[in-house]
Formats: C-alpha cells, structure tokens, sequence
C-alpha cells in the first residue's frame, strides 16, 4: 500500500484490495419459496468492475436471488461461482468475499453510532489503515453524530449505517438489496459515489432496485414471465 | 482471533445495557427467598434442600435471558451479517455464549453464596457449591443455547427455548445438586465435579457445531 492513497481522507479503500481473480458466475440458479418457483434458468456473468442491476416486482425474487449469493439460502439448482474456486453452492458455506446490505440492517439499537463503527471494524478484521472513524462519519454523512444510539437515528441514517462495513473491510462482491430505500438524495449520490470506487478497483456489485441505478453494467429482470 | 474477542464484547455491551443480569440476579433472589414461605422456616429442612432449590433457581435464572441470546440478532438481521464473517459460524456462536457466560452466569454465581446463605447453608459448604456451579454452568449456557437456536425463528419462542434445553440440563441437575449435597456432609465429591466438567467439556465441543447448524437452517 503506498502513502498517498491513505492520506487521503475520503478514500477508504486500499488500493487493490481484490487481489484474486475477480469473477462471479451464476450458472442455471432457480430458486423457490414454498410450492411457488419464483426463477430458473438465471445465468449471469460479471467480472471486476461490472454492477448488475436486479429489477423486478415485489415477490419477483430478488432478495432470495441475493440472498443465494452471499450463501444464506441453497440454490435449489444450479451453481454459484467465484473466481476460479468451486461453487459453494451444494456445501452452503456463505461466502467471505461477499458483503449483504439487506433490509434488517443488523444494527443494535443499544449501542452508539461510534460504537458501531468500532465494533464493526473490529468483527469485519478492518485492515488498521482504514481511515478514522471521523472520516468515516463525515463520508456517510452522520458528521457529529457519534454519540447518538443507533436506536434514535432515522430510517435513512441508519441505512447509511449499515453501510460503513462496505468502507472497513473490502471485499470483492457487494450484494446490496434495494440500496436506494429510505436515502435522501445526498445519500443516493453516497451510493453511488462508493459503487463507483469500489468497481473502479475491481470490485463487483448485484443490486436490487425499483429505481435505475445508475452504476449497473447489465440488467436482469426477475419474473418476466409469470 | 481479534474478531473473536469482539463479537464477545459487543455481547457483553448489549448483554449489560440490557440489564439481562440485574433481571437475572433479580430473579434469583426473589426465587430465594420465596422458598421458606413455601418450605416452612425450619432451618434444617432449608438447608437440606439447599443444594437442588439452588440449582433450580441458577437453571430458571439463567433461562430467562437464554432465549434472547439468537434471537435478538434473528429479529434484526445481524444473523446474516454472522454467517459472512470473517470467522467460522461456529466461533461466532462460540464466542456470543462466552459473551453470554461472562455477562450472566458470573454476576449469578457472585449472587449464588448470598441466596445460599438465606438458605441456612453454612460458609464452609459455598465453595464446594461454587467449585460445582463453576464446572456444570458452562453446560448449562451451552445446552441452552441448542434450545435457543431451535426456537429461534419462533415468535415468542422462550416458552419453547426452556422447553427444549430442560431435558438437556437433568444431567448437569443430577451431578450438580449431587455434588453440593455431599458439601453439605463435609466431603469433596471429586467424581460428580469431575463428571459436571465432563458435561461441560463435552458440550463445549458439540454445542457449537449444533447451535451453528440450527441458525443456518433458520436464516434460509
């Protein structure tokens, strides 16, 4: 790592932090909930720096799609590839190289938005070099915020939140399910400013929207069919 | 190993903000202290049931948190965020239950010799019944645990969490009271301490593997 990409404030990323190959395959993934098959035959490809957009209907399968993903829920069929490693599909051992930014933000209302941030660092193993928490803050926009309990932030800040271990710990494949829900549009742009970074060094990145996103490479749209 | 000790923390912050232990601790005294109104004063029958009240009200203390130790973090989705860290699933659950052990158990078992007191039991017999709530009650955190993880997408599963780890504690029950009772007699009962370490070792080996396969199974 060189001095002057740490010096600067709002980057947070370590310069190519992806050694491994970046590369992440799906291959015939179909998944249901219940008796309802929500999809088959997706097949998709995406290499370092490429963003796939998930659109689709309520109930379309996108959070289950994501969700396949990052390893929390077997792929009934098909496979699941990163780099050049075996699927991990039929063993489901979820993944280390992904982060999942779902809708329960795995916040704990107990504690302070700082001591978030130091907890987070510490259980993602954030490599020390990764900014101060300040910095942070300021990034994510809850400068002067860090003594508040995360119970008593808004629905967007707390988003924003959640947001902050894609800064500490880099990995490769960010999974975020509908990013955009509950930002303003400072925060929207956040997003966007960060997806941007991190496919700029190689990372890669599936979300779910209802709005289009402006970082996407390829689209995919869940439940054409039924 | 850092990230470890920090799931560990961050469970003994919430555990504590909580005020899991003061409820517990709370519980434990007034379980106590209900016992002679039930029981009769005699003090020589008190003491004599000393040792089984006590551990009845250590297991029934302690079960009124154990519920919350997964669930928690299943209602508001950190358990997804704990299948992707950077640590096996089963040293994250290990590590959440010593958070757990050192949050609960230890301010229980400070309160232990009190509650024994106001049972008639005599200074002289409080470390033989420390020293063997000392090797049963990590079987005790463990076990619940595996109940705890069963019920853990059940709304309001604490009913259900006691349900299913009170099986698993009539062993740790049968030595641990066994134990205390030979306390009482003057003697050191090294095989029924042995055998509650044994519980407790044994345990500490397969709860983790279990209690990790029941919260993949939950998080589908």
């Amino acid at each position: 790592m060189t001095e002057n990409t740490m010096a600067k404030p709002q980057k947070f990323f370590l310069p190519n932090p992806y050694a491994e190959p970046a590369h992440l395959q799906l291959q015939g993934l179909a998944c249901s909930r219940g008796l309802r098959l929500l999809f088959e035959g997706i097949s998709q490809t995406l290499k370092g720096g490429e963003a796939l957009a998930l659109y689709g209907a309520n109930g379309s399968g996108k959070t289950s799609l994501l969700r396949q993903i990052a390893g929390l829920l077997p792929a009934d069929i098909g496979t699941i590839s990163f780099g050049d490693a075996p699927s991990h599909a039929p063993s489901h051992t979820p993944s280390r190289r992904v982060h999942f930014i779902g809708h329960a933000d795995g916040l704990k209302n107990a504690l302070s938005v700082g001591e978030t941030l130091v907890f987070d660092a510490a259980l993602w193993g954030a490599p020390k070099a990764a900014g101060n928490t300040n910095d942070l803050l300021a990034l994510l926009g809850l400068k002067n915020r860090a003594w508040q309990a995360v119970g008593d932030l808004s629905a967007g800040q707390r988003r924003r939140l959640a947001l902050a271990k894609l800064c500490l710990a880099p990995r490769p494949i960010w999974l975020l399910d509908e990013p955009m829900t509950a930002l303003d549009e400072a925060g929207q742009q956040l997003i966007d400013t960060l997806a941007g970074e991190h496919l700029a060094a190689g990372g890669m990145i599936v979300a779910s929207s209802h709005v289009p996103l402006g970082f996407a490479t390829q689209t995919l749209t869940l439940g054409a069919s039924t | 190993m850092s990230v470890f000790w920090a799931i560990c923390r961050q469970h003994v912050v919430l555990a504590w903000r909580g005020g899991h232990a003061t409820l517990a601790v709370a519980f434990l005294f007034i379980g106590v202290t209900l016992m002679p109104f039930g029981l009769g004063p005699e003090l020589a029958l008190l003491q004599a049931l000393a040792p089984g009240l006590l551990w009845v009200v250590l297991i029934m203390a302690l079960l009124t948190s154990l519920d919350r130790v997964f669930q928690a973090d299943y209602e508001d989705g950190s358990l997804d965020q704990m299948l992707l860290m950077p640590l096996p699933l089963e040293f994250v659950v290990l590590a959440k239950l010593l958070g757990h052990y050192i949050a609960l158990v230890l301010p229980l078992l400070l309160a232990v010799p009190l509650a024994g007191l106001l049972l008639n039991l005599a200074p002289a017999h409080l470390p033989m019944l420390l020293l063997a709530m000392l090797a049963g009650s990590p079987a005790l955190v463990l076990l619940g645990g595996i109940g705890a993880s069963l019920a853990v997408s059940v709304r309001r599963g604490g009913l259900l969490t006691v349900l299913l780890s009170l099986p698993f504690y009539v062993p740790v029950m049968i030595f641990g009271a066994g134990a205390t009772k030979q306390a009482l007699a003057g003697e050191i009962d090294e095989a029924r301490l042995a055998i509650l370490g044994l519980i407790s070792l044994a345990s500490l080996l397969a709860a983790p593997v279990a209690i990790a396969a029941a919260l993949r199974n939950a998080v589908r």
